[in-house]
């Protein structure tokens, strides 16, 4: 009864094109956002703002990346992780060896330094598909991995291997705090959403899709395969780069080359399967999900008051964590943005059954 | 093989053989040395490719890329371990064997059967999904520690042709028998697939699932086999692995290592797995041996997936893979 779009007009060209078309969904991500923005810094706990909503947020981001490449332009990535670690060392190199460097740039440039690496691990996809680029990703997981870990110079020769990131500020105004933290990166995330929901929509968004569901198919109506796939590894790699140096500047702090291990890509596809491939939503969902799960399975054996030992809770914890994710595939293989949608069908039809 | 095809694999293994004799010619290395590491290296790869061959098992049958296998040959290892210090090793492989077939039957009851029809990379997942399943169970019931794995192999390495070079080659005999075990159980399973009924109707469900149906294949049942068999192969790995490296989580990471093996013989292939294994086992050793202390060592983490994927640039389905043709 009120999720209904009836009575909205179309009058003009901009309003039959924007983001929202539903009068609904227009105030609810509004006010969604003004909820986020403004009311979550007075409501939340420090906990949560350190061990779940910013975590969630850049997981988010590198899951949007993630997912452009996987879910829009169908390019099956497992080096991920690798290409968060490009985003971190690139920000840290940049904010120790020119301090002077606005924050923002800082990240940005993190961020191209990503696309440029991603691109070039990206040009195999010309020739390689499916499960074979699959595993020909891992050579650059593996190599990146290496190469920080081994050469000297992008941990600035520190000899444990491990790097802190400089104090965070912006314009000369500090970001320490969990509230503030969670407020940078929380206007980032936003940005980054807003740029990807028009990316996927726009033109390039489109040679994207039409890649992903059939390649050849695509390249018989003139959609060039480079292009389509070199930016779709390139526009990704951006995104994970920008994840991977938030992820190490504002969470973690101080980090070594093992946080961007290859489980992190294996968590990173999780999130946009379980998600929903080819869908914004869809990331943020699969972020949530991942990232409250682990603490909930962790937190549930004291909660019920049964004693265990944390070795046998990580253990319950992973059959738990492999079981669900294969009911989730089973239950909805679509993902959980499929499940919203469907939702909405509902509610649009409430309370008539048809 | 269209002949510009056939000329870049030749190009490529021209490249592959250059770059391996290239130590006697530029680093003055020896000819027995040599030789007693490209041994070394191709022993290393028949492990690789029993791990591969599990994971091509199940791909030609069911199209799902199985990444649970790795962890099925830990889950295996784990077993055996515990139950051989109850019963005789017999008793235990034969009981550790039902287990991987039950696995088999529940995978296909609970994960593949709901799946059925869904896109690869949904099962992908869902063999991920099974991983992390398995490795929690194992850990769960049989704890995480490492375990020394003695099923009687001999630990003393042997030198051999020590009547032609002086000092001779040392080989380790551990090796040895893990390659005569992976021999055998190829032969097993080319008689398998080539001289029994079952076997025949594995090799049709793989041609064309649907035409197998038509016939009247009954799919799930294949897929049980299908699994059961990957299950077996996964225990023979397992016990292969765990005596050399003793059973420990990382059995695991060294299955990923059968991935690159896989793609570069051809995802749809057996012979392809084991060429795979031996070249990736070979060009890893020298690598590591030669090219190693050039570049800061730890290059074998990562140089098995660049060889692969260098040789995939050549050859997009792999060496043996079925040649991918697009249509509109």
């Amino acid at each position: 009864m009120i999720y209904r779009e009836t009575g909205q007009f179309k009058t003009t060209y901009a309003s039959d094109q924007q983001l929202f078309p539903i009068l609904q969904d227009r105030v609810f991500v509004i006010g969604f956002l003004a909820f986020a923005f403004v009311a979550v810094p007075f409501l939340a706990s420090d906990y949560l703002f350190r061990a779940i909503l910013t975590p969630f947020l850049i997981l988010s981001l590198a899951a949007l990346g993630l997912n452009i490449l996987v879910g829009y332009c169908g390019q099956l990535s497992l080096g991920t992780g690798g290409f968060m670690a490009v985003g971190a060392y690139a920000a840290y190199n940049l904010a120790v060896r020119i301090p002077s460097l606005n924050l923002i740039v800082v990240f940005v440039l993190a961020g191209l330094c990503a696309t440029v690496v991603g691109a070039l691990f990206g040009i195999p996809s010309l020739r390689i598909k499916g499960f074979y680029l699959a595993v020909t990703t891992l050579a650059a997981q593996f190599f990146l991995d290496w190469l920080f870990s081994r050469v000297g110079w992008f941990t600035n020769d520190s000899s444990s291997g491990s790097v802190a990131a400089p104090p965070l500020a912006i314009f000369g105004h500090p970001i320490q705090g969990p509230v503030e933290k969670y407020l940078f990166v929380l206007s980032i995330v936003s940005v980054f959403a807003l740029l990807a929901k028009n990316l996927t929509r726009g033109a390039i968004g489109r040679t994207w899709m039409a890649t992903r569901d059939m390649d050849v198919a695509a390249e018989v109506i003139g959609i060039r395969p480079l292009y389509a796939k070199l930016t779709a590894f390139a526009v990704s790699s951006f995104y994970v780069g920008v994840a991977g140096a938030l992820w190490g500047f504002v969470y973690l702090g101080g980090w070594e080359p093992l946080a961007f291990d290859v489980n992190r890509s294996f968590e990173l596809l999780f999130m946009v399967i379980i998600g929903g491939l080819g869908s914004i939503l869809g990331s943020f969902l699969g972020a949530a999900f991942i990232v409250i799960l682990p603490i909930a399975l962790n937190r549930l054996p004291a909660a019920l008051g049964i004693p265990l030992s944390t070795a046998t809770v990580s253990e319950l914890e992973l059959m738990v964590f492999g079981g669900l994710i294969v009911f989730f595939l089973i239950a909805e293989p679509r993902g959980l943005a499929r499940l919203w949608a469907v939702g909405k069908e509902k509610l649009r039809l409430w309370p008539f059954p048809h | 093989m269209s002949a510009s095809a056939r000329n870049l694999t030749i190009a490529f293994f021209a490249l592959l053989a250059a770059g391996a004799v290239s130590p006697m010619l530029f680093q003055g290395v020896r000819f027995p040395q040599w030789l007693e590491i490209v041994i070394g290296g191709l022993m290393s790869g028949v492990l690789y490719s029993l791990v591969a061959l599990g994971l091509v098992l199940i791909f030609k049958a069911s199209g799902v890329f199985n990444f649970a296998q790795g962890a099925m040959v830990l889950f295996a290892a784990l077993a055996l371990v515990k139950l051989m210090a109850h019963m005789p090793f017999a008793v235990a492989l034969a009981l550790v064997l039902a287990l991987m077939v039950a696995l088999a039957w529940l995978v296909e009851r609970l994960v593949l059967r709901p799946l059925v029809n869904q896109e690869g990379i949904v099962l992908f997942m869902a063999t991920l999904g099974i991983a992390y399943f398995l490795n929690g169970l194992g850990q769960f019931v049989w704890g995480a520690d490492v375990y020394t794995l003695d099923v009687g192999m001999p630990k003393e390495p042997k030198i051999i042709l020590d009547k032609f070079f002086e000092g001779g080659i040392l080989v380790s005999s551990e090796d040895v028998i893990a390659a005569i075990i992976a021999g055998l159980l190829v032969a097993a399973l080319a008689f398998f697939f080539q001289r029994t009924s079952t076997g025949r109707a594995l090799r049709a469900v793989a041609d064309d699932h649907q035409a197998a149906q038509s016939i009247g294949i009954p799919l799930n049942r294949i897929w049980v086999i299908v699994w059961s068999v990957a299950g077996l192969v996964a225990l023979v790995a397992g016990v292969v692995w765990g005596s050399k490296l003793g059973v420990q989580f990382s059995l695991q990471l060294i299955a990923l290592k059968a991935l690159p093996v896989v793609i570069l013989g051809g995802f749809t292939s057996i012979p392809g797995a084991i060429v795979g294994g031996l070249l990736i086992g070979l060009g890893e050793k020298l690598s590591e041996v030669y090219l190693g202390p050039l570049l800061g060592g730890g290059i074998e983490n990562w140089f098995a997936y660049v060889l692969a994927l260098v040789f995939l640039l050549f050859r997009p389905e792999g060496l043996f893979g079925e040649k991918i043709i697009d249509r509109v």
